[in-house]
């Protein structure tokens, strides 16, 4: 486990169940998965604890994110399975610009992370009851 | 991380505000991805020119507020609008307006207006081992595997950041060591004249982005067929469906002299058939049915080269469907000047620079409408961008749907 970006944040799990490009997959305006592919189509990411197994896709996802993270629709925390800095970017300019961005966390083993609300501070997910 | 002087005065404000906060973000973003210092860089190509939303025109605005200017030769992605002709897009009011700050505000910063997404077909070639910030997920790999020059997937924000601070973390693909081939693609089974098919290209793309993810494969079998733009539509599809930074073609790219020099001794082997071949051709179109309300060719944008095949396809006939070019500046310059655009749009070829039809609203509206294209990139993110679904085929196959008015898609060489 690593903080990539910290902060806390607290939410019902959204575990992407396929790899999912922000940028022509997560609508920028509503927090809705729009990429007509994915599994979870029409689930919204905004407040939800964001797991990212398979980090993929364009390059202007931080974009969309950091659109999210001004609106106040981000996600409430981001996991991902791997290191990529094509999100996280979006967390350090909204620090930046005075914006509260959402704390990013790389895990390696996500196998405990299904469903349920968590809570994520200091580095670490609890389960909240 | 070390930061050398040169970093750390930077860093500290010597050159300005702007390079300050540009050198602050590339540091940390280098410290949370390992590097162990920062590299200096030739070039960079930005991809945060395109409006999602007021949060990048207001950043890009901070930048030029500080005083913050590229430090090396940097060329522009697409941004939201079509400058040379302004009536193709349909944004109006305030997002018309923050989409052209944005697409200023970078020119403010000291990019060069490109505005396309095949910026290495528009003269920016870095060299053969050269160090670059690339973003623009098309452009990297291309970068990377065509070009041999060393890019990770710089995203948007980024980009700019390694442009003014002229450095990039280095880390991943600026290490050689880390650009070896984990996966051995075998493409022995497919004929000859699969890998002549021009739809074969982005096909094969899509199976490797969905196959690999992230990791680097070299491709075996394909030297003979490949071309500069065959090459950038596999990596356009690839870097699409998965994370693709870099492919290897043996005896084709130039790291790739043959797989034995490039492969790891544990890289994994997959064989691909003509079955596989075939469903990830299918899986590039959405629907059934031979309603094609559009078609788009040019994501990566069209080169030069592409626009000739497209005027000999469509061999003086007259189109029943819009057809959208869409290209860059830097050939459409070049077809006015030759006299080769206006037969194309006379004949109802719809010509876009700047931008394309796929990330900003041209098509016209309207529910359950369906857009043919050639593109993998356009194919897998024109329903979520633009609502239309998707029917995949080549270029001929484009040209004869445009013509007929419905679809009309080849199938000899896929039996």
């Amino acid at each position: 486990m690593s903080v990539f970006y910290p902060g806390s944040g607290e939410g019902e799990l959204l575990v992407l169940a396929a790899p999912l490009s922000f940028w022509g997959g997560v609508s920028w305006e509503t927090g809705a998965i729009t990429n007509v592919r994915h599994p979870q189509l029409g689930e919204i990411v905004t407040g939800r604890v964001l797991v990212v197994p398979e980090p993929v896709g364009s390059s202007s996802s931080a974009a969309v994110l950091l659109e999210l993270i001004r609106a106040g629709k981000a996600p409430a925390a981001i996991i991902l399975g791997r290191p990529d800095a094509i999100l996280v970017v979006a967390c350090l300019v909204a620090r930046e610009m005075g914006w509260t961005a959402p704390p990013v966390l790389l895990q390696q083993d996500l196998s405990g992370l299904s469903t349920g609300r968590v809570r994520v501070a200091d580095g670490e997910v609890r389960p909240l009851a | 991380m070390r930061l050398d002087d040169d970093d750390t005065a930077i860093a500290a404000g010597r050159d300005g505000e702007g390079a300050a906060t540009a050198l602050r973000l590339v540091a940390d973003m280098g410290r949370l991805l390992g590097a162990d210092c920062l590299v200096p860089v030739a070039s960079a190509h930005i991809d945060g020119c395109l409006y999602h939303g007021d949060s990048g025109t207001l950043f890009a605005e901070h930048l030029v507020n500080q005083g913050a200017r590229v430090r090396v030769p940097s060329t522009t992605n697409v941004g939201a609008l079509d400058l040379q002709r302004p009536g193709n897009v349909r944004l109006a009011g305030m997002p018309r307006d923050m989409a052209l700050r944005l697409m200023r505000a970078y020119e403010a910063l000291g990019c060069k207006p490109s505005w396309t997404c095949a910026p290495y077909q528009a003269g920016h070639r870095p060299a053969v081992g050269s160090d670059v910030a690339w973003g623009e997920s098309n452009a990297v790999v291309f970068c990377n595997s065509v070009l041999g020059a060393r890019t990770n997937r710089y995203g948007d924000f980024l980009d700019i950041a390694c442009a003014i601070a002229g450095r990039a973390p280095r880390y991943g693909l600026h290490h050689p060591q880390n650009r070896r081939a984990t996966v051995v693609v075998d493409t022995s089974p497919l004929s000859d004249a699969i890998k002549r098919q021009e739809a074969f290209w982005p096909a094969i793309g899509a199976w490797l982005g969905r196959t690999v993810g992230e990791r680097i494969a070299v491709i075996d079998g394909l030297h003979g067929f490949a071309t500069e733009d065959r090459l950038k539509a596999l990596g356009a599809a690839s870097a699409s469906t998965g994370a693709v930074a870099l492919f290897h073609v043996a005896q084709v790219t130039p790291e790739a002299p043959s797989v034995a020099s490039i492969a790891t001794d544990t890289a994994e082997r997959l064989t691909l058939t003509p079955a596989m071949i075939r469903d990830a051709r299918a899986l590039l179109s959405t629907t059934s049915g031979d309603q094609v309300d559009a078609v788009a060719i040019g994501s990566p944008h069209c080169s030069y080269d592409e626009v000739l095949q497209l005027a000999v396809l469509m061999a003086g006939r007259k189109l029943r469907l819009p057809l959208y070019l869409n290209t860059g500046r830097h050939v459409l310059t070049r077809l006015e000047r030759e006299g080769r655009l206006q037969p194309l749009t006379e004949a109802g070829v719809v010509p876009i620079v700047d931008t394309c039809v796929v990330v900003t609203p041209i098509l016209p509206a309207g529910s359950g409408k369906v857009l043919m294209t050639n593109s993998g990139k356009f194919a897998f993110y024109a329903p979520g961008n633009t609502g239309y679904a998707v029917q995949f085929g080549s270029m001929a196959d484009c040209v004869e749907t445009a013509a007929a008015g419905r679809l009309v898609r080849d199938e000899a060489g896929w039996q």
